[in-house]
């Protein structure tokens, strides 16, 4: 059933992404535009930027890092915490678990320090 | 929530995951095949919603623990209130499965996991831009690549099995 589910959830990514496209241009914040620039990221035109995530990046060291490693993270991260952003984040802390909102706080932090710390080292690569 | 499709070795893998999600179904009814057709449905929807709300984006992510815009704090905020309002009128209502079972809530308890697992998805979550559901709107949006994120991942949920006993919990 799990398995349906999320085959249904990659099908609703193409359905979206083939038939329900938006023509504008991502619009993402110019702080983060500009910043990104400085690691040569400029196209931004898909969701998932194709500069960083591609098969040809695959074998690089910042490849390995986010497309790899940073899979490994999610997974680990995941079971260990018993729980993701909607097992935790939003149905945890809509029936007011403590266990809950300390996973999200820990989610947070992980969060904030890899993107403001651990990222530009990354990008710098 | 997790739906379990197999009743054989059910007490042992019942047992695992109380341990992870916050709801666990104990149904045990057996359906024909085009039951299994609403998950598709759902996921499906959840899938579109995850492209069209850029849920999926990593910008977005990235602006969220940048503090740059408000966009996900307000998509996980409306979801957390629906979610809230859901769970107290399924309560208060009684409100039963399509097939008549109960919904049941299992209070979660705490253990050292949720901080030491919560930092190492966060770190996750920041490089990848994409939690576990996500990765396959992300796949199916063209980003081919993240199915080596996607079985890393697995293999991630594999790698903790393995160690668990010997991590702090």
């Amino acid at each position: 059933m799990e398995f349906i589910f999320v085959a249904g959830i990659f099908l609703g990514g193409i359905i979206a992404t083939q038939f329900l496209a938006n023509i504008q241009p991502v619009q993402i914040n110019p702080v983060l535009a500009a910043e990104l620039s400085g690691y040569g990221i400029t196209e931004i035109t898909e969701l998932v930027p194709a500069q960083l995530f591609s098969w040809s990046n695959l074998f690089t060291a910042k490849g390995l890092i986010m497309i790899v490693l940073g899979g490994f993270l999610v997974g680990f991260g995941t079971r260990y915490a018993g729980g993701c952003t909607s097992g935790h984040a939003i149905m945890g802390l809509s029936t007011l678990q403590l266990p809950s909102l300390i996973a999200t706080c820990c989610f947070m932090i992980g969060g904030f320090l890899m993107a403001n710390f651990i990222l530009p080292l990354i990008l710098s690569l | 929530m997790v739906k379990i499709a197999d009743a054989t070795p059910i007490s042992k893998d019942l047992e695992i995951r109380m341990m992870d999600t916050v709801c666990v179904n104990e149904s045990q009814l057996e359906h024909k095949w085009y039951h299994n057709l609403k998950y598709l449905a759902v996921g499906l929807l959840f899938g579109i919603i995850f492209v069209k709300s850029e849920v999926i984006s990593w910008y977005r992510i990235q602006e969220m623990f940048r503090l740059q815009s408000f966009h996900m704090y307000g998509i996980i905020g409306s979801a957390v209130v629906v979610g809230a309002i859901s769970v107290w009128l399924i309560k208060r209502f009684n409100i039963k499965t399509i097939y008549g079972e109960q919904v049941m809530f299992h209070p979660k308890t705490f253990n050292k996991g949720q901080i030491f697992g919560g930092l190492i998805f966060g770190l996750g979550w920041a490089v990848t831009g994409a939690c576990p559901g996500p990765l396959f709107a992300q796949i199916g949006t063209g980003a081919s690549v993240i199915l080596i994120t996607l079985l890393s991942a697995i293999a991630g949920t594999w790698v903790y099995g393995y160690l668990r006993e010997r991590l702090p919990h």
